[in-house]
């Protein structure tokens, strides 16, 4: 290793890959869609959307800015290190983001740490290209923070499974040709009785109703799951392991490991702080500005604070001498991100004031009723993928060893 | 002056309570919001929200007096104060019943406090079942009388008026309008010759509102040369502590539906109110509401019989109020879990319902603020 990069400095290949990055998403920014994009990939629902979504995600990752650590036999682009970099010019670019964001933050780290061979080679080069879209098929009526209480069941015939149950919340189900999905092989084993499957969306017994969001969008789904037939060699790892693999699944989704380029929304924390200063500049209460009062400038400058610490924190996780403990940012992250971003908005629309009334498609609302919109959208982080009190509870007994609720 | 220990709430206020309960127990007002929103979800290609509302049960509710509750007798309504309106319009939160018995109990307790024989006339038309709402904001939706962006001479009224709430529902609107004296209050029919209305696209579904244009348009004059202002003025606690009124019927809602939902949600084999996570918030929804419910009637009691401290007091219940509809919104979407974020959860009605009042007529840094330089 170089000397430059053990004190965490970019090597020269690195720089070099940064500026090639940051020229080429410069150069090829597509232009905006004719119906403004979801803020996130969660509420992707038109068919416009989603092709001009899946033709951009192609292109970035034909550039080598998806998939660019993965091996070439994957369909990788062969790096060592350059993710990270290729990521956060993605995010600083403010460019769309990836629809496949559940194939490449979920699918493909666990196919990468537990797939066979023909999985791996299958499966991820369609989910880099955004050829294949996933959803994650874990929640259940009865079973959402008490994920290992799921009851759809995977019965063994002859060389399949049949399936049988139903799924709910299944964001990007409307548009998946594969679903990650957990099903229950032994009744009598909580824990080692789950076993994790690949189950096509295209097949007789997969039902897919919309579900809509209080924003008025969709984009999650209830999936039924009706004597649907599951080759074995769709299996991921052994069975009954499938809670062991869901874990390092749902670790890739509360942000704590190394991801293939998976970026769901095109705000960064910093982007969306700036605005909402923005918003307090531009906005006049009282015969002054928003900003120069010093109520609103503190509350302002508290949440800028935890958006550099948001970040600090993650550069922070990344140096082993001074990370506390490998898990202790990481499974912080989407706990942390998720409640600033909803105390930001929350900000922004005590700012509007009564102008917070106006909505999406309103002539006279400010930027098209967006901070309106993602205030609401802001409890998708809050409550989905673990909701902060889950969050909470592992934090509280896997980093400090505090006794279980159970 | 002492103010009653009772807050002037007593046996008639009660049973008015219990029966406007009953009433909108009866009514399911989200039932009928259910059709009327039907298939308008999407924000980007949804209908446009047609401000509907129960047009049945609104003349059940004239008919039942209590639209002119607050007219006085004089002028042929049933005289009543604040503290019995706050009864009623706490259970119009509670239902979250779109109807316009707000807006019309707002213009009222403006055209009480204009006291002239013109605006006697207008109460007269309260009393004979039309409903009315104010148009005092100005384009930056901030308040007080100074604000209004309407013009009025010998031509009429000229200029816009902001944030009108139920504009669709409304027969006629109490407008502030500088003159040449100041600001006076001027009342025109909704529909009248030279009045554009134009409607929002809010979020709140249980509401609608609308901005007015005028243009010459004739209006009758019912507080002259500066004695609007000062009507509104005079006015203001009462319409502060009727949308706080609102808003703690609301957050009782939100508590009360919380709480049934982590008795009955399982996880982990227990209801998750068992968990302290769960539980401490919805005492603490419990607390807030209470705190802002105390300081609602308090203030209604002071408008009725200590008006040199109504303001303080109406004041704190809508600041209360404000940061009540707030946390009870979120913690009642939050603790629902995947289903509190749907379109069918009526969470979301009432979330939505709650971020619109805590803005309307100033939230709690407004007032706060407000009041502080008063002390
Ligand atoms: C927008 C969105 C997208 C989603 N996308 C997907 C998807 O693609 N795939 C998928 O599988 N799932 C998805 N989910 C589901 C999500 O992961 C679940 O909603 C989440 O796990 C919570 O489960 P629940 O909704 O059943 O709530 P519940 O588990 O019923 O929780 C209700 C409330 O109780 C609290 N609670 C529960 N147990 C405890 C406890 N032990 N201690 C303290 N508090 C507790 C919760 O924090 C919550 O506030 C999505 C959800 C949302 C909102």
């Amino acid at each position: 290793m170089a000397e430059s990069s053990k004190r965490g400095q970019e090597s020269p290949e690195q720089a070099e890959f940064r500026a090639y990055c940051r020229a080429w998403l410069e150069e090829n920014r597509p232009p905006p869609t004719r119906m403004p994009l979801p803020q996130a990939a969660y509420e992707v629902t038109a068919d416009e959307h989603r092709s001009y979504l899946v033709d951009w995600q192609a292109k970035c990752y034909e550039a080598g800015l998806i998939a660019t650590d993965v091996a070439k036999e994957y369909g990788g682009h062969g790096h060592t290190g350059f993710q990270q970099i290729a990521s956060a010019e993605v995010r600083r670019a403010q460019v769309p983001y990836f629809i496949n964001w559940i194939g490449l933050g979920m699918t493909a780290p666990t196919l990468l740490a537990h797939g066979t061979q023909a999985q791996k080679q299958t499966y991820l080069p369609p989910i880099f290209s955004g050829e294949d879209i996933w959803c994650q098929g874990f929640s259940e009526p009865g079973a959402g923070s008490d994920l290992v209480s799921l009851s759809t069941s995977a019965v063994k015939q002859g060389d399949n499974w049949l399936v049988n149950g139903s799924k709910v919340w299944t964001s990007l189900g409307a548009l998946a040709r594969w679903m990650l999905l957990l099903a229950r092989t032994d009744k009598a084993d909580k824990y080692n009785g789950i076993t994790y499957f690949i189950c096509p969306m295209d097949v007789a017994g997969v039902t897919v109703n919309p579900i809509h969001k209080m924003t008025g969008e969709s984009g999650f789904n209830e999936v039924v799951l009706d004597n649907v037939i599951v080759p074995d060699h769709m299996r991921i790892d052994e069975v009954g392991a499938g809670w062991k693999v869901a874990m390092s699944t749902l670790t890739s989704e509360r942000g704590a490991a190394q991801g293939v380029g998976a970026v769901a929304s095109s705000e960064s924390p910093m982007g969306t702080m700036e605005q909402l200063i923005a918003l307090a500049k531009g906005t006049s209460r009282n015969g002054r500005s928003v900003w120069d009062d010093p109520v609103w400038r503190d509350r302002i400058m508290k949440l800028y604070e935890r958006t550099e610490a948001l970040m600090q924190s993650s550069r922070r996780a990344a140096n082993r001498e001074l990370n506390g403990g490998a898990m202790r940012i990481p499974l912080q992250g989407k706990l942390v991100g998720s409640e600033i971003g909803q105390a930001v908005h929350q900000c922004a629309l005590a700012i509007l004031g009564m102008a917070s009334s106006l909505y999406v498609g309103d002539a006279n609302s400010v930027a098209d009723g967006k901070w309106t919109l993602g205030y609401m959208n802001t409890y998708t982080g809050t409550i989905s993928g673990g909701s902060s009190e889950i969050q909470r509870n592992i934090l509280g007994e896997r980093v400090l060893g505090l006794p279980k609720t159970k | 002056m002492a103010q009653p220990r009772d807050f002037g709430f007593g046996e008639e206020q009660q049973m008015l309570k219990d029966a406007s309960r009953k009433f909108m127990e009866d009514k399911q007002p989200l039932v009928t919001l259910r059709k009327q929103i039907a298939g308008s979800e999407d924000p980007y290609l949804g209908k446009e929200r047609t401000g509907g509302f129960d047009q049945a049960a609104w003349k059940e509710m004239v008919q039942l007096g209590w639209s002119a509750l607050a007219v006085p007798e004089k002028d042929g309504g049933a005289g009543m104060d604040l503290v019995t309106a706050v009864a009623v319009m706490e259970e119009i939160g509670r239902s979250a019943m779109p109807t316009p018995l707000t807006s019309t109990l707002h213009a009222t307790f403006v055209l009480r406090e204009a006291g002239t024989v013109e605006a006697s006339a207008w109460l007269r038309k309260i009393a004979q079942g039309k409903s009315a709402t104010l148009a005092i904001f100005g384009a930056d939706g901030s308040l007080g009388s100074d604000s209004t962006d309407v013009a009025a001479d010998e031509q009429g009224l000229t200029g816009t008026s902001y944030f009108i709430q139920d504009l669709q529902k409304a027969d006629f609107l109490v407008v502030a309008a500088v003159n040449a004296d100041g600001v006076g209050l001027y009342c025109i029919e909704t529909e009248g010759e030279g009045v554009t209305r134009e409607f929002d696209r809010i979020v709140d579904l249980t509401r609608d509102q609308g901005r007015v244009s005028f243009s010459a348009a004739e209006a009758d004059c019912v507080a002259p040369a500066n004695l609007g202002a000062q009507a509104l003025h005079k006015a203001m606690p009462a319409l502060l502590t009727l949308v706080a009124a609102d808003i703690a019927g609301g957050c009782e809602w939100l508590l009360q539906t919380t709480a049934e939902y982590a008795r009955i949600r399982t996880q982990f084999d227990r209801p998750i109110g068992f968990f302290q996570a769960v539980k401490h918030p919805i005492v603490n929804m419990m607390i807030a509401t209470d705190e802002t419910r105390s300081l609602v009637y308090n203030a209604a009691c002071a408008y009725d019989t200590d008006p040199d401290d109504a303001d303080r007091c109406a004041r704190l219940a809508k600041s209360s109020a404000s940061d009540t509809a707030e946390f009870c919104a979120n913690r009642g979407t939050q603790l629902h879990g995947g289903i509190g974020f749907t379109w069918e959860a009526d969470v979301q009605i009432y979330h939505k319902r709650q971020i619109h009042s805590q803005y309307l007529f100033g939230d709690g840094v407004w007032h706060r603020q407000k009041l502080a330089e008063q002390l």
